[in-house]
């Protein structure tokens, strides 16, 4: 179980690996704040998707299963956007239409289809956050060096009250060096790129040492 | 007028892949020739424009008067997942040709994002019937253009020498991110 879970960060990442839900990852990854906020609503939708739908597996007929799990997502998505919209308006404005697009991001789809459809509740609930929290790290990474280079430094703040900041620093000799470009979708798409190419190579490098441990 | 740079803009300036980053899964999971990408492209124009329509009806004429605007997610996308299911029946047994020519592209367009963003648009923007009509013909055409340009890229890509770890997705990113460039560039004519 405890695989599970760890095959979410790095080995199946759900975006860097497996190249699942890219338009929001892309998109909400201009700023720490968006990238957090937005990690944990689709961990939540991701973990009571998966439970729901695994403790529905036996009663779903096969033929229908497609709209049946559409319907749940769509549900616990519509309450987590009320949430949202009710305790922090600041995230939900900056959101912004993202937060509704939960609904088809192929993350949560996917993970009902291939894992919580086939496995039993408790396997499904970790399966959930392990996967959540792959794409949160993963949104993280992002947004961090999107943030750092389009303004010169990274602030995070208080999701519920925004005038709070949590965390954050910001270099002043770097302001006049900032590159604006990155905080559009060029900056998104290279950023990616990056990432993308340093978990394949990861990837591969892991590979390689275990068929030198075989060969032993 | 109006009607004519809102279609403009959809289709070159806030192109709905590059600039609001939607409809990325099929982007790059289609793109490889640009026969399949004419192929996904009208299939996606298709179902965008009779699921807004759709939508936009159920939306004014059931939802708002019973005043039950909260089951607009739910109700938009359960419309669009029969709705693709329908189309599918529908050209399977009406044109053999056209079902083997799209079939393997519809089932793929259900968790496109482009199609729920375009039905919830129409709404959020308060659109009347002609400019929903523009606006959900205009955008899967930007869409369209820009799947097709890129898939001809990618065919040279494909044939070129690239590093290992940037073969595949992360070098074909890196082209987008060329071509988003490349778009903003079309930012100052409306």
């Amino acid at each position: 179980m405890w695989q599970n879970f760890k095959n979410g960060f790095i080995k199946e990442n759900p975006v860097f690996a497996l190249f699942l839900g890219m338009c929001s990852a892309l998109a909400i990854s201009t700023s720490l704040n968006n990238a957090i906020g937005m990690g944990v609503c689709v961990t939540l939708v991701l973990l009571f998707s998966n439970v729901i739908i695994s403790l529905m597996r036996k009663l779903i007929p096969d033929e229908i299963r497609i709209p049946v799990y559409i319907v749940v997502i769509a549900s616990l998505v519509t309450i987590v956007e009320m949430l949202v919209h009710a305790y922090a308006p600041a995230l939900y404005q900056s959101l912004g239409v993202f937060l509704s697009l939960v609904v088809v991001n192929c993350i949560i789809l996917g993970r009902a289809e291939a894992f919580a459809s086939k496995n039993g509740v408790a396997a499904s609930a970790v399966d959930g956050i392990g996967m959540g929290l792959g794409y949160t790290f993963a949104l993280i990474l992002i947004s961090a060096v999107r943030e750092f280079l389009a303004t010169g430094g990274i602030h995070f703040a208080n999701p519920f009250n925004s005038e709070q900041i949590l965390f954050g620093f910001s270099i002043d000799a770097l302001k006049g060096f900032t590159i604006p470009l990155m905080s559009g979708p060029v900056g998104a798409f290279l950023t990616f790129a990056c990432f993308a190419a340093l978990f394949a190579m990861l990837k591969e490098r892991a590979a390689q040492k275990e068929k030198e441990a075989q060969k032993k | 007028m109006n009607l004519l740079s809102l279609a403009l803009a959809a289709i070159l300036i806030n192109n709905v892949v590059l600039t609001k980053y939607l409809g990325l899964c099929p982007f790059f999971g289609v793109s490889k020739s640009s026969k399949s990408a004419v192929g996904m492209g009208l299939a996606v124009t298709f179902v965008i424009f009779g699921a807004s329509l759709i939508t936009y009806f159920l939306y004014y004429v059931i939802l708002v008067p019973n005043k039950m605007e909260y089951m607009r997610l739910i109700t938009f996308i359960l419309v669009i997942a029969s709705f693709v299911q329908f189309v599918e029946m529908f050209i399977k047994k009406f044109s053999a040709s056209l079902y083997k020519a799209l079939g393997i592209y519809l089932p793929l367009i259900t968790t496109n994002c482009v199609v729920l963003y375009v039905a919830q648009d129409n709404i959020t923007q308060k659109y009347d019937l002609l400019t929903t009509c523009v606006n959900s013909l205009a955008v899967p055409i930007g869409y369209m253009l820009v799947l097709v340009l890129f898939s001809c890229m990618r065919e040279r890509l494909d044939s070129s020498a690239t590093p290992k770890s940037w073969k595949g997705n992360p070098i074909a990113l890196v082209a987008a991110a060329l071509m988003a460039l490349a778009f903003s560039g079309l930012a100052g004519i409306v």
